[in-house]
């Protein structure tokens, strides 16, 4: 690679390029032959900098891993293409955590004794999150991740953690409150899964629905396993105005279609997290009855009217069309929504390493320090989904919501977009103060 | 919701969820009643049958009935010949040792998931009902194919009834359960029933599973469940017993269905789990067993 640059670049004085370039042929020769003899230094620089994505390849989360894993893979090799991490080119070690706690952990510690990772980053599901961090801690591994949950900026986690790439569930639900109480209604029901993401929701919109001078009515917990959810349906309230839900797990689709069989076309109006029907076809059977409701997405899975070169670009690179769907299958959806923050993580990593003269291992307290020195990321092709502030202290980033509107054919319309503002909160955590 | 309709909806609950509990707790009952073989591995075979539904309804294009009709009759025919052979190359080799047996299926359980893992994948995915049509009640409304799983698990029951009592193929397994030694010097095959009530009890499972799929969706780890509630009914009812594993999976399918719909879903696990311990406490054989004959 050095030696065509250097040819390319000697080639353009063009003395005597014939004679030059002989020697040059012969001069490569040898250098070739001696190899072995200076290789190994020049080796060393440009030894990758390794990153170990922690990913649900398996479990109830392995769609979100396949597609985690694919915008991963192509966000690193956009990073090598543009010369890689300070001249280093980067490499991708995935691991699958089987969406497990316990198993998530085992990854973390495969990572630093094994694979000598430099950064662990990548999984969703908060449960895996909230397990493995503390081991992160332990290892003193950095470990960026892509989750959503509140957990990293409610401070339960360690200094090791962090989550730039997508906003948290808090922050969501308190920028689209207001919202849903102006649109929608006030009276409203809410139907989560039974586990720490779940109970974010829970939380965290109760309160701010109630700020805005409505109530919730009934809170239905479903476990994130469950696989039969008609049962829960009759514990709506008769004079709910707005049905929110959100749901994870394989039963997704289940769910959603059990809703329409529940309420025909007489529905309250329905709020729902996209992550309710995240890499399902909203164009399935029987789900013709969501035309009209609404979803929170974090980047919208259909392109938009006004869509930016950078989501253009991101589509192209992870292989996504228009519809948020694979390019090689149209049956394939993508969690489009979520999955950004992959991308976006990736190159957090990149711009706190180059700020931080990463070389080795070693300069792990420096690279933390430099993730901490960010304060915004401007919208680009590093930032497809918009621009964002970084919390710091909170370890936490915040950036723009999307309320979507379904339509006839199952598409989606952005029909408000929050300010970032909106997604602001008052917290004490900071992480910054805890020893390193 | 009212109390009235509320309780209807329960009702319906329970019975689609007994309805096919009948199904798959009914072939782990005659596997462990004729062979004395506890079937770890009956979870899978039923995830089996849903995920070979899956396949067999994405091959065939057209009318979605077309497709679940010879998904019916295939994917419990695939299982069955799949139990058949983990019968004949594992089960039989271990002389049907009651804690090899339990291994060996545990063992046959991880074998069935890994494979469906590395083919099918970690996706969830869904199968089209033959037929779909909402049915509208005052208060709500309610998936017509739930109603015809109901239907077409009582048709398959009475069937397998009538199999089981009514001919010869019945009254061979039934001798054979009965006492080993003397059906073998009556001139059974007691090998060749082993091994085919091992398939039937694996296909039962399977029929449950296509029968599921339109509602529930086909995974590689949809086998825990079934097989939880399938060893509750069992043990309720009375190992080996026929009646006892109906009437014990009307029992906690309605239930559970009950309890879920009323209180939480947890709870009707925890009331199902309590009853297996009273019964295990103050009846071991099971509400409808007899006591073993050693």
């Amino acid at each position: 690679m050095k030696q065509k640059k250097e040819s390319s670049s000697t080639d353009v004085t063009g003395v005597s390029s014939s004679r030059r370039r002989t020697l040059k042929t012969i001069g490569t020769g040898i250098a070739a032959a001696t190899a072995p003899v200076w290789f190994p230094r020049a080796y060393a620089a440009s030894e990758p900098i390794k990153i170990g994505a922690q990913l649900h390849r398996t479990g109830i989360g392995a769609s979100y891993g396949r597609w985690y894993e694919r915008t991963a893979t192509a966000a690193v090799n956009l990073i090598n293409e543009q010369g890689g991490i300070n001249g280093r080119p980067v490499e991708l070690i995935v691991e699958d955590d089987g969406t497990d706690p316990k198993r998530g952990t085992e990854v973390l510690e495969k990572f630093a004794t094994q694979h000598k990772v430099d950064v662990a980053y990548g999984t969703l599901f908060s449960h895996v999150v909230i397990g493995s961090s503390p081991r992160a801690g332990e290892l003193k591994l950095p470990y960026v991740v892509c989750s959503e949950g509140h957990h990293v900026a409610s401070g339960k986690l360690n200094r090791y953690v962090f989550q730039p790439g997508i906003t948290d569930v808090r922050s969501q639900v308190i920028s689209m409150a207001p919202w849903i109480s102006q649109n929608l209604g006030k009276k409203v029901t809410m139907m989560f899964p039974d586990f720490a993401f779940g109970h974010d929701h829970r939380d965290y919109f109760s309160q701010a629905i109630a700020e805005q001078g409505g109530e919730v009515l009934e809170l239905i917990a479903v476990p994130p396993t469950e696989t039969s959810f008609t049962r829960y349906f009759p514990r709506i309230p008769r004079d709910t105005e707005v049905l929110y839900h959100v749901m994870v797990g394989p039963g997704v689709l289940t769910f959603v279609k059990e809703m329409g069989q529940h309420f025909g076309k007489k529905r309250p109006e329905i709020f729902g997290f996209i992550d309710s029907l995240e890499a399902v076809d909203l164009a399935t059977p029987q789900l013709e009855f969501l035309e009209g409701t609404y979803f929170w997405e974090g980047n919208p899975r259909y392109a938009q009217a006004d869509q930016s070169d950078f989501d253009k670009q991101y589509r192209a690179a992870v292989g996504v069309d228009g519809k948020g769907a694979s390019l090689a299958d149209p049956k394939d959806v993508s969690t489009y929504s979520h999955m950004f923050a992959c991308w976006e993580s990736l190159f957090i990593i990149k711009e706190a390493m180059e700020l931080a003269g990463y070389r080795s291992v070693a300069d792990k307290n420096a690279f933390i320090e430099a993730m901490e020195s960010l304060q915004k990321f401007d919208e680009g092709l590093a930032h497809p989904q918009g621009n964002k502030i970084f919390n710091p202290k909170l370890h936490q980033s915040f950036g723009h919501q999307h309320i979507s509107k379904v339509g006839a054919d199952g598409s989606m319309e952005v029909v408000h977009k929050t300010s970032i503002e909106d997604g602001l909160y008052e917290s004490d955590v900071d992480y910054t103060q805890m020893a390193l | 919701m009212d109390f009235g309709p509320f309780l209807f909806l329960a009702t319906l609950e329970g019975l689609v969820q007994a309805a096919v509990l009948c199904l798959t707790a009914l072939g782990l009952s005659l596997v462990f009643g004729v062979m004395r073989v506890v079937n770890v591995a009956h979870g899978e075979f039923y995830m089996l049958g849903a995920v070979l539904a899956y396949w067999i309804t994405s091959w065939i294009s057209g009318n979605p009935a077309m497709g679940f009709a010879v998904a019916l009759l295939l994917a419990p025919l695939f299982v069955g010949v799949v139990a058949y052979l983990s019968e004949k190359i594992i089960l039989r080799r271990l002389g049907y040792d009651p804690e090899a047996t339990i291994v060996a299926t545990i063992g046959i359980l991880y074998i069935l998931q890994q494979t469906a893992l590395l083919t099918f994948g970690p996706d969830a995915r869904p199968v089209e009902p033959p037929l779909y049509f909402r049915v509208e009640f005052p208060w709500f409304g309610y998936s017509g194919y739930k109603l015809i799983v109901i239907a077409a698990a009582v048709i398959l029951l009475l069937l397998a009834w009538f199999v089981i009592t009514r001919t010869r193929l019945g009254l061979i397994m039934r001798a054979t359960q009965f006492d080993r030694e003397t059906a073998q010097n009556y001139g059974i095959a007691v090998d060749r029933v082993y091994a085919m009530v091992f398939a039937a009890g694996a296909a039962f499972a399977a029929i449950a599973a296509v029968l599921i799929v339109p509602i529930q969706q086909a995974h590689y780890l949809m086998g825990g469940d079934p097989l939880l509630l399938a060893f509750i009914v069992v043990i309720i009812g009375g190992l080996g017993s026929i009646r006892g594993t109906l009437l014990a999976a009307l029992l906690i399918g309605l239930s559970d269905g009950i309890f879920s719909v009323f209180f939480s879903p947890t709870l009707a696990k925890m009331v199902s789990t309590t009853l297996v311990a009273l019964v295990l406490v103050f009846k071991p054989e099971g509400l409808f067993g007899h006591r073993s004959r050693l």
